[in-house]
Parts: C-alpha cells; structure tokens; sequence
C-alpha cells in the first residue's frame, strides 16, 4: 500500500514539474512561446519526464528485487539446525514468519526464533522502504533540476521528450516478443525438468497414459505412465470431428453469404454468425456436457449402440459448432478478395452460379481457405473449456467415436488444477503436454498464415 | 468465304445446350438448397442453444420460500439478557424455527422423521434469522413473520425441475416431504420469490445461497488490469509498428510473432502465467492481479491487430498535410491519426476485453478456480471470474446448480452481447468516412 | 504576363559557367533518353534552355539527384526559382515533378527508402543539410496537396492548426489569424457564419481553398502546390487561379501541374522535366511562345504526354 503511495507522490511531483520547466521556459523569454524552439508544454514535459522516469524504475526494481533480498536475509539469520531443512519447509517457515510479521494466523505455534526473524523482518522491511522513499525523492529532484537547467529559448525540448515516447513505444512493442519468449522459456525449461525423470521416448512414443503416481513409494502404481500417444491421439479424434462439423457447415455458409445472400440478408445473418464466435467455450462445454452429451448416449441406446456418457462425439460436434463462425468468417473473406474479373468472366461465357463457385472461385481462393482451416484445426487442438466439461479423462487409445477419450488441454487442467506439489513428475509432465501442443499448433499457424498471407499479395 | 463452312461442335448447337439447361438449374438448386441448409443449421444451433439454456436458468431468479412466524424467543437467543454480540452470534437459531414447524406437524415423533422434515428448509435459514438480530437486536422478544428459503431439493421440486411422478428412489425429494409440502402450499405458505440472493451472494455449498457477486467482482478486478495493461500497450505496439518502425527483419519477426501469438491456444497463456507469474515472480494466487496479467498477454495481440488495421485506415494524405505545416511525428499522431482512428481501436479493445471476459482455460491454470464465498476487495484478494464460477457450478453433483449455472451464463451472455453492441454503436456512430 | 530579367546576374553566370561538367556529370542518363526519342539538341541550344536569367532567387536547387531504393527518378537537376513569382512545374505522369516539389519541404523523407544527392537552397541555407530543422522549414515552406485533405475537425481548428503548432494560444489573435486567412483564400464570405462546422462538410473547391487558407495562416515564405486542381470543376479552378495571382505579391508560389494551359495562365516561369531530367526553363511566355529544345515543342504541341 505504501508504494502505491510513493508512486502517486512520484507522479504529483512530476505534474508539478511540469509547471515549473513550462513557466520556466515561457520566463525565459519573457512570455512569448513564439522565441521559443518547441511548445512551451514541452519543457514542461521534458523536466517532468526527467522528474518521473528514474525514480519510478528505481521504484520498480525495488518492487522486484525487494522480496528476494527479504528471503535471503531471513534465511542467512535463522539458526544453523533450520539450516539442514529441505527447501520446501524453508519456504514454508519463511511463509509462516511473514504472516507472524504481518500479525496473520499461523500453522504453527510462534516459538522465540520466529518471533524474532518475523522481528528482523518487520525492520528491514521499514528500513528499505524507508531508504526507497528517500533514494526516489532525492531522484525526482535531481532529475527535474539537471533537466531544468538544459532548458533555454533554443533549446530543442520537443525532439528530445519525442525521442524518450518513441523509445517508449518500441519497448511496448517488445512486450508481444517477450511473451513468446516466456512462453518458450517456460515450457522448455519445465519440460526438461520433466525428460530428467521420465526418458523422452517414453514420452514421445508410450502408448500408456496414468499419471497418478503414488504419493507414498510402497504405493501400488507408484511410477506412473507417461505415453502421451493416447492423449494426442483423443485430441485428433475429436479435432476430427470438430472438423468434419466445422468445414462444410463453415464452408457453405460461407459461401452463401458471399455469393448469393443479398446486402439485407447479409447484414442480418452476420450478427448471428458473430454471437455464435462470441459466446465463451464455458457455455459452449455446459451445452455439450448437459445437454448434447445425454442426448447422444440416449440415442444411442435407443438405436442399441453403447455410448458413452463423455463420448468423443458429443464434445467433437459441439466443438465443431463453435468452430463454425470461425471457418466461415476467414473463408468468407477470402472469397470477398476474389476480384470480380473472374466472377465476371465465368459468369461472361454463360456459367450458372453454382458453376462459377465451383469451377472458378473455389479453385481461385482454395489457398486462403486451406491456411483458414488449418487455423482452425490449430484453434480446436487448443480449446481447452469444452473437452475439461465434455470429455473423459482416462486416456484411451480409440478409434470408435463413441468411446470417451482424453485430450492434451483436459490432461493439462486435471494435472494442475488444484493444489500439486510443483517438483513431481505429475506435475511437470503437463509443462511437457503443453509443450507439445504450443509446437503443434505453432506449426499449423506459421503454415497458416503463410499460406493466407500469400493468397492476399497474390490479389493485391 | 462461304457461309456454310463455318461447322458449330454438335454440343456447342443452341438445341444442345438449352437440353442441357435443366440439369445445370437443377444442380444450381442443389447447391443453393446445400448454402441454405448451412445457413440454416448454424442459426439453428444458435436458437437451440439460446432456448436450452434460458429454459434451464431462467427458474434460477426465483427461489421457494415458506413462511413463518417466527418468535425471536430470548430464552434461545439470549437467555442471560445482556445483548453481547459474541453471545447473539452463537446462539441456536436453527431452533427458532424448528420449533415452530415441529409444533405444525404434530405427528413427527422420532429423529429420522424430524430431520427428513428439517430439510424441507435451506440450512441458509438459521444464518438468516441470525443477520436479522444482528442486524436489529430489539427482535428478541417479538414475532415476526419471515420468508425462509426452501431447500434446493423442494425448490426443484416445486419448480417442475424434478418431477414428482418418478420413483420415490430417484428424486431426492420423499414421499412423506411431498405430503408436508403439500400441506404447506395448500395453507398458502410457499411462495416463488425472487432471487436476491443470486446477484448479491458468493459462492456456496447449498444452491439456493449461492451467488455470482463475489466471481462477477472478481471478473471485474480481472478485466479492469487487463483494460489498464493491454489498452496502452497495445496502442503503443500499433503505433510504433504502423507510424515509425523501419523495414527490416527485426520488425518483420514481430509482425510474425503477433500474428502467431494471436493463434496461440490460451491454456498455453495459463501455462506461461503458472510457471512465470506465480512460481518466477512469487505473485499470490488466484489474484485477480494475476489473472488480469495473463488475459492482458492473451487479449494484446487481437488489440494490436486491430490497432494496426484502424491506424492503417487513416488516409496518408492527412498526415501529409500535417507535416506540411510543421508538426512533428509526436504530433501529428497525437492530433491527428489517434483521434481519427481511436474509434475502430476502441471496437478492437472492446471485442479483446469481450474475449478475455469469456476466457476460462487461463485462469484455472493460476489457480482462480477456487471455492471464493466472499466478495474480494482487492486485486490481490483470491478471486474467481464469472466463467471460471460456471465451471464449477456445472462441475457440481446438485440438480440445483444447472439452473444456477445456467443463469450465471445468461448475466455473461448478457455482459458479452452488451459490450459487442457497444463495439458495434462506436463503429457506426464514430466511423470516419474519408 | 511575364517579364524575363535582362540584367543576368553574377550568381546566374556563375551557374552557367559550372553547367557543362554538371552535363557532364548526367552524360549517361541524357544519352539514354535524347536516343530512345531521336532527339538531339545542340549543347549551346541545351545551356540556353537550362539556364534562364533568374531574378532574386529563393530557392536554388543544385544538380539534385534522387533515388527511390533503385529507381532513380530525379536525374542532376538545377534551377533556381524566382521570389514573389509563380513557378510551374509541368511534364508528363512520371516525370519527377511532384517529386522534385516535395525536395523543397522535405515531405520526401516520410518515404524511408529515398536517396538524395546534390542540394537544395532556401535563402542560402541547405534544406538537405543535418542542420535544418525541417519543422522550421515546413512552417517557412507550406503546401497544398492534390487531393484536398482538410482535417476532420471544425473550419476553424484546420486553420488555426499549424498556428497552435507554433504556439499562438489566444483566441483574439487566433480569431484575427483564421479571419484573415480565410479572407486571403477567399473563403471568408462562404464560411463565416459556419467556422465550427466539420470541414468534411465543404464542397471539394471549398476544401482546397480551406487547404489554402490553412497554409497561408502560418505566413510562409513559399507555397506549393501539388496539382491543386486536378480534382476540381472549371470553376473551382479559375477561382483557384485568381487568388493564386492576388497571393503573388506576398509568396514565392511554385505549382506542378498536369494542364499546360494552366500553367500558361497562372506562372511566370515553367519548368518542362521529363523522365527525371529538366529538359527546359525559362519565362512561361517564351517557353509557350519559341521553346528552346525539340522535345518541349513536341510536347507543348502535344506529339507526346
């Protein structure tokens, strides 16, 4: 709390900076911006800037190292015998220390060595903060004073602040690569924690999956079976039949709305075709678990096939529902970007509609849809909500539809969905899944849009 | 050149084709009927999803009630007198009630029997009755008449949910509470209230207590951090790649690296939260902070991309002109091509924050998928989102969460559709047509 | 309509002297395009048609080359452009014009892939070099484009714009300033009763006589113009040609334009540029009149363009 309030003192400082390098450089030449090289305002915001901007990343760096330095700290000063503990009771006698400081309840009973590390705790914490408030305000001054003193009629204020907000902007734009790079970093990292205990091969080609390993050694089972074969193969199945729902319901939609709906009709189906994209996979999966699930195994037994009350159909169909709007949007697009030369030539030697459709502009636009269904597959290996409601977790290696399979994204949220204890192989081996899907659907996408991409400058 | 030279391909003569006229409309048919029937079945799906589910949730804004008059009896709640509130808080209130029914069905005479009627009323209602001396002590002593809420088994029941026709076995509600239930609408004392509680309760394990504030706060933390991280930034991204980046390989990767991550399946998003969020930088769990961080990683790129495309709109000849009287690069994105194409990035912000508020996968991965009955009062409190809460309501065993969960759904879908209606206003209202 | 200066100058001898290493210099582009129209002027003929007496120049550009990535599109041009006159650029699509006009307010560095070679002066002082300030440069050097661009905002803000950029905040003075400028562009009477109105709003000769007045309200030293009729009705140019010759007697104005007779009727030079190359420049009416190389003949007459 008290550095939120450091930050806001920070940035009144700053405004109040502001005005004082504004009116600085309007006093400068006596009240008339005209002599002046750049805006008055932009003095202003040139010793504001210089004001705000180190102390604040002094301020954040603090926030970020702070806790560490604590840690440290508390752990070199508590006696040698804790010392000898795993680092997991380290880490839970840090915890209790800081809630004993914080004047939280505990697990345990506070004895004299707690009592006094929470003690060490609760004054290094006031000394930093107190050191941090000093070190930021003596920064914003100094900061607004070395700026102010630069400023002078000539000086070429707005350059310099517009060189600091386009620096500021491409650091923005790092942020999309950082993530990807966290993404990587992280999965990797994680993963080969997990291939350090499970071989790779195991992994990659084992046709057995039963990650419940025992949480005592003499426990039946105790190893677990990481062969993730069973479970990617669950997700083909019901991508596949998410697909075969999707592509022909997308794909004539798509067409319908394109060639033959008129302006009126168009208008009007978008929306519906837009709310079907924009309902949340939750609703999607309690429709398919509540309603088409039983409905399908009901049918089923009526017709004397056994069905499963998870099977893979109902949670392939309804996938393949909320993929629909997706395949028709992108396919839909891409015959719009059909020029009308062609449409006008097929039409110009006598074809019917349906001839022109099929003979000129599938052909023509078959690139662009191709790279739209492979997104889409992409995006149904991902979906995560409708297979954690609809679909089984016992991995089973199936061909029959009606049969409950198990997928990578319902692997991932069993494994980790609740409290784990990070270092087993449990655990790790959904970073390992995850891994997987992120290679997978990476693949899909860059071809993907390749392929879209190209279709595009080809019309363009 | 003679006439009669000029030979016409026997398929090609006006008779042949006009003979095969019928089977090319015939098949132009098919193919329409085909476009059609496409058409058809997506906004069938749609309607059909529509109705299942506001049939299944719309009971849920209504909940049983039975009446009572109620005695706020001293000698249970406060025999010594003193109005201690320690005291007042652990009283027996089930008792004020119990009574008053026991008294009504005389024939109750052994313990089975008196519980199998104690569960016609929510175990909510003595927490009620305490609320209401807590609220206002000067109740002891009088009597009041007071709506307790039904069991989740009898409101089922009552609302057609569970038919009374099948087998004793299967329907949670006994023949003998039928009987009771009976009596008591026949004397006019059950009634269909609405459903207060729905939108000003946390989770709970008893359906008729259970509400959506404290996950609707929480999905309201949540969206607010990501509004506040993933707008700027993602402006600033459009911006500098559309108005300053140079051409090179560089930029060319983050272009690519933008549109793949848009493509990236979010419980890989949740993945990245876990394992560099909460285990990396220490971040609590089940924070709306948290969860804020990582749909604000989720939502930027559909942010940027749309960015990008308003910004691109804007016509060059208006930065021209611009330049042309002196304005810096800074300016005359700042007085020019930002307000002209701030309304398509607020459409793209709204349909990406739209997005995230439907997201589920991501947050169950950092652990905001907890059992949260009180409303969090800040971005650090545990916390769970809307979706996340349909979830778990769907995930449980009692017939009376589907009508919860259902409507749960109904407010999301309600907040969804409103948003998207905003996005659409803005982009017809503001709309710059050059 | 035009009187050439007969007193040359020394700055003109100057240049005249320094032209034939410059001919040198661009020998192989001239090659090129004299051989693929079999065309050949004299080298007295081409020095006579290259370098026109020029009075009081502003701008003087000097053997200025330029090069898109690649493509070259400005092949060693020199010209100096005379103060308080009306200089038109003219030649076919393609032929450098407006790229030539876009050097004079650096509007060509929006562009990242432009190469610049040679040098362009403003009063002396390089427009190309690291130290101009070409903020500086495009309030002392205005322009009104081809399409009309007025911004999306009120009559007024288009106007009062580029003064706010240079800090003139008051409204008493920003009133003065709009007024006055509008009233140069002859716009005052048709919007003075609607200055807050979205400038959207204007009929197509109306926004570019806004554009106009836009430019002028900074008071530069020189206006140019992009076409600034190629988009307007007869009658919306003529207007556009009366004030560009009221606008004489206080801006340096140069126009590129695609109409010779326009050119005719508004400038007191005309340059001919084809290919990237300036073939001919000189006072309008000799040019029009007895032009010096083939090829503007044959253009003027209409062989070719």
């Amino acid at each position: 709390m008290i550095e939120i309030i450091l930050v806001a003192a920070l940035l009144c400082i700053s405004a109040l900076a502001y005005r004082w390098g504004r009116n600085y450089a309007l006093a400068a030449v006596s009240g008339n911006p005209r002599k002046l090289h750049s805006l008055p305002g932009h003095y202003g915001a040139y010793v504001a800037l210089w004001c705000a901007i180190p102390a604040l990343v002094v301020v954040a760096l603090w926030l970020i190292l702070e806790p560490r330095l604590i840690d440290y700290l508390l752990v070199s000063h508590l006696p040698d015998e804790i010392k000898t503990l795993s680092s997991a009771q380290i880490d839970l006698l840090i915890n209790d220390i800081k809630n004993l400081a914080d004047g939280n309840i505990l697990s345990r009973e506070p004895d004299p060595a707690m009592q006094a590390a929470a003690d060490h705790y609760n004054r290094w914490h006031d000394i930093g903060l107190a050191s941090l408030a000093i070190i930021a305000f003596l920064l914003s001054a100094s900061g607004a004073m070395c700026a102010r003193r630069r400023i002078a009629p000539r000086f070429e204020a707005i350059y310099k602040v517009e060189r600091l907000i386009k620096a500021f902007l491409l650091l923005g734009s790092t942020v999309a690569v950082l993530t990807t790079i966290g993404i990587v970093l992280s999965l990797l990292f994680e993963a080969l924690r997990f291939f350090n205990r499970v071989p790779f091969w195991d992994f990659a080609f084992g046709t057995e999956w039963s990650p419940q390993t025992a949480i005592r050694d003499d426990q039946v089972g105790s190893s677990g079976a990481f062969g993730s074969i069973p479970v990617f193969a669950g997700t083909a199945m019901i991508s596949a039949i998410a697909m075969t729902v999707a592509v022909p319901v997308g794909l004539f939609a798509a067409v319908f709305m394109s060639e033959y709906a008129s302006t009126r009709t168009r208008s009007a189906l978008k929306p519906v075709l837009e709310i079907l994209a924009g309902i949340p996979t939750v609703v999607y999966g309690f429709f398919a678990a509540l309603t088409v699930a039983p409905a399908i195994r009901d049918m089923g037994q009526s017709l004397g096939l056994d069905v499963a009350s998870e099977s893979a159909l109902a949670a392939g169909m309804v996938m393949g529902i909320m993929i629909i709007p997706f395949v028709s949007s992108l396919s839909d697009d891409v015959l719009n970007a059909v020029p009308n030369g062609l449409r006008e030539a097929s039409y110009g030697v006598g074809a019917t509609r349906s001839e022109t459709i099929l003979k000129v502009l599938l052909p023509a636009a078959l690139p662009g849809i191709v790279g739209g269904i492979l997104l889409a597959i992409s995006r149904a290996i991902g979906e995560t909500m409708i297979v954690v409601m609809a679909a089984g977790l016992a991995a089973n290696l199936t061909a029959n539809p009606f049969e409950a399979v198990t997928t990578v994204t319902v692997q991932i949220v069993t494994l980790l969905v609740g409290d784990q204890e990070f270092d087993s192989a449990k655990t790790l081996s959904a970073f390992a899944l995850g891994l997987g899907l992120f290679i997978l659907t990476l693949c899909f996408n860059i071809v993907a849009l390749r392929m879209v991409r190209k279709y595009r400058e080809q019309y363009e | 050149m003679n006439k009669q030279a000029r030979t016409v391909h026997p398929a090609l003569h006006t008779q042949a084709v006009v003979a095969r006229l019928r089977k090319r409309h015939r098949r132009e048919r098919r193919f329409r009927a085909y476009c059609i029937a496409a058409v058809g079945f997506a906004v069938l799906c749609l309607i059909f999803l529509f109705v299942d589910i506001i049939s299944k949730g719309y009971t849920a804004f209504q909940q049983t009630a039975i009446r009572f008059e109620i005695f706020f009896d001293p000698e249970i709640i406060d025999p010594d007198g003193e109005r201690d509130a320690e005291m007042l808080a652990e009283a027996d209130y089930a008792a004020l009630w119990r009574q008053p029914l026991l008294r009504a069905h005389g024939e109750v005479n052994t313990r089975a029997l008196r519980r199998e009627l104690y569960r016609l009323v929510s175990s909510g209602a003595a927490f009620q009755l305490q609320r209401m001396v807590a609220n206002d002590p000067d109740l002891i002593g009088h009597k009041r008449t007071v709506w307790l809420l039904a069991s989740d088994e009898v409101d089922m029941v009552v609302k057609g949910h569970v038919s009374r026709h099948l087998p004793e076995a299967e329907r949670p509600v006994s023949d003998r509470q039928l009987a009771w239930l009976d009596n008591l609408a026949a004397q006019g004392l059950v009634e269909q209230q609405l459903n207060r509680r729905f939108f000003t309760n946390g989770d709970s394990r008893e359906p008729e207590e259970a509400g959506i504030l404290a996950a609707l706060m929480g999905s309201v933390y949540t969206m607010v951090v990501t509004l506040m991280l993933s707008f700027p930034l993602g402006v600033a991204t459009a911006v500098y790649l559309e108005e300053f980046a140079p051409t090179n390989r560089w930029i060319d990767l983050i272009e690519v690296n933008i549109n793949n991550l848009a493509a990236v399946p979010s419980i890989v998003f949740g993945l990245l939260g876990l394992a560099v969020f909460l285990n990396f930088f220490d971040l609590p769990r089940s924070a709306p902070l948290v969860g804020g961080l990582v749909l604000t990683l989720m939502t930027l790129p559909t942010i940027i991309i749309a960015s990008r495309a308003a910004l691109k709109a804007v016509p060059p000849s208006i930065r021209e002109a611009a330049y042309g009287l002196g304005a810096t690069p800074m300016q005359v994105i700042q007085h020019h091509v930002l307000p002209a194409a701030m309304p398509g990035i607020l459409t793209g912000t709204i349909i990406g924050l739209a997005q995230a508020l439907g997201e589920t996968a991501p947050l169950l991965m950092i652990g905001m998928v907890a059992f949260i009955v009180d409303v969090p009062q800040g971005f650090t409190d545990p916390a769970t989102a809307l979706p996340v809460q349909i979830f778990l309501w769907a995930d449980s065993p009692e017939r009376a969460f589907v009508e919860k969960t259902s409507a749960a759904i109904m407010v999301l879908l309600v907040f969804l559709i409103a948003m998207n209606a905003l996005a659409v206003y803005l982009r017809r209202r503001w709309e710059q047509r050059w | 309509m035009t009187k050439s200066s007969s007193a040359g100058d020394q700055a003109a001898v100057g240049r005249a002297e320094l032209a034939a290493p410059r001919a040198a210099l661009s020998e192989a582009g001239k090659r090129r395009t004299d051989s693929d129209a079999g065309i050949d002027d004299s080298e007295e003929t081409i020095r006579e048609a290259l370098h026109p007496d020029i009075h009081d120049p502003i701008i003087d550009v000097a053997s200025l080359s330029l090069w898109y990535g690649e493509k070259q599109a400005l092949f060693d041009i020199s010209m100096a452009i005379s103060k308080n006159k009306v200089t038109s650029l003219i030649g076919p699509s393609g032929c450098g014009k407006s790229t030539l006009l876009r050097c004079f307010n650096r509007l060509n560095d929006l562009i990242g892939t432009v190469r610049i070679d040679g040098d362009v002066f403003f009063e002396g002082e390089s427009i190309l070099g690291p130290d101009m300030d070409v903020h500086l440069l495009r309030k002392r050097i205005g322009m009104v484009f081809q399409k009309s661009n007025p911004f999306p905002k009120s009559i007024y803000e288009n106007v009062a714009y580029g003064c706010r950029l240079q800090g003139i905040s008051s409204t008493a003075e920003l009133d003065l300033i709009v007024e006055r400028s509008l009233r140069d562009a002859a716009l005052w009477d048709e919007v003075k009763d609607r200055l807050h109105d979205n400038a959207l709003g204007l009929s197509g000769g109306q926004q570019q006589r806004l554009c106009i007045a836009r430019a002028i309200a900074v008071e530069p030293e020189v206006i140019l113009y992009d076409e600034p009729c190629s988009a307007l009705d007869p009658i919306a140019t003529s207007r556009i040609e009366a004030l560009m010759r009221t606008l004489t007697k206080d801006y340096t104005q140069v126009i590129v334009t695609h109409n010779l007779q326009q050119a005719g009727r508004v400038s007191d030079y005309t340059a001919f540029l084809y290919l990237g190359e300036l073939i001919e420049y000189g006072p309008t009416e000799q040019m029009f009149v007895d032009p010096r190389r083939k090829r503007t003949e044959y253009y003027l007459t209409g062989r070719f363009g």
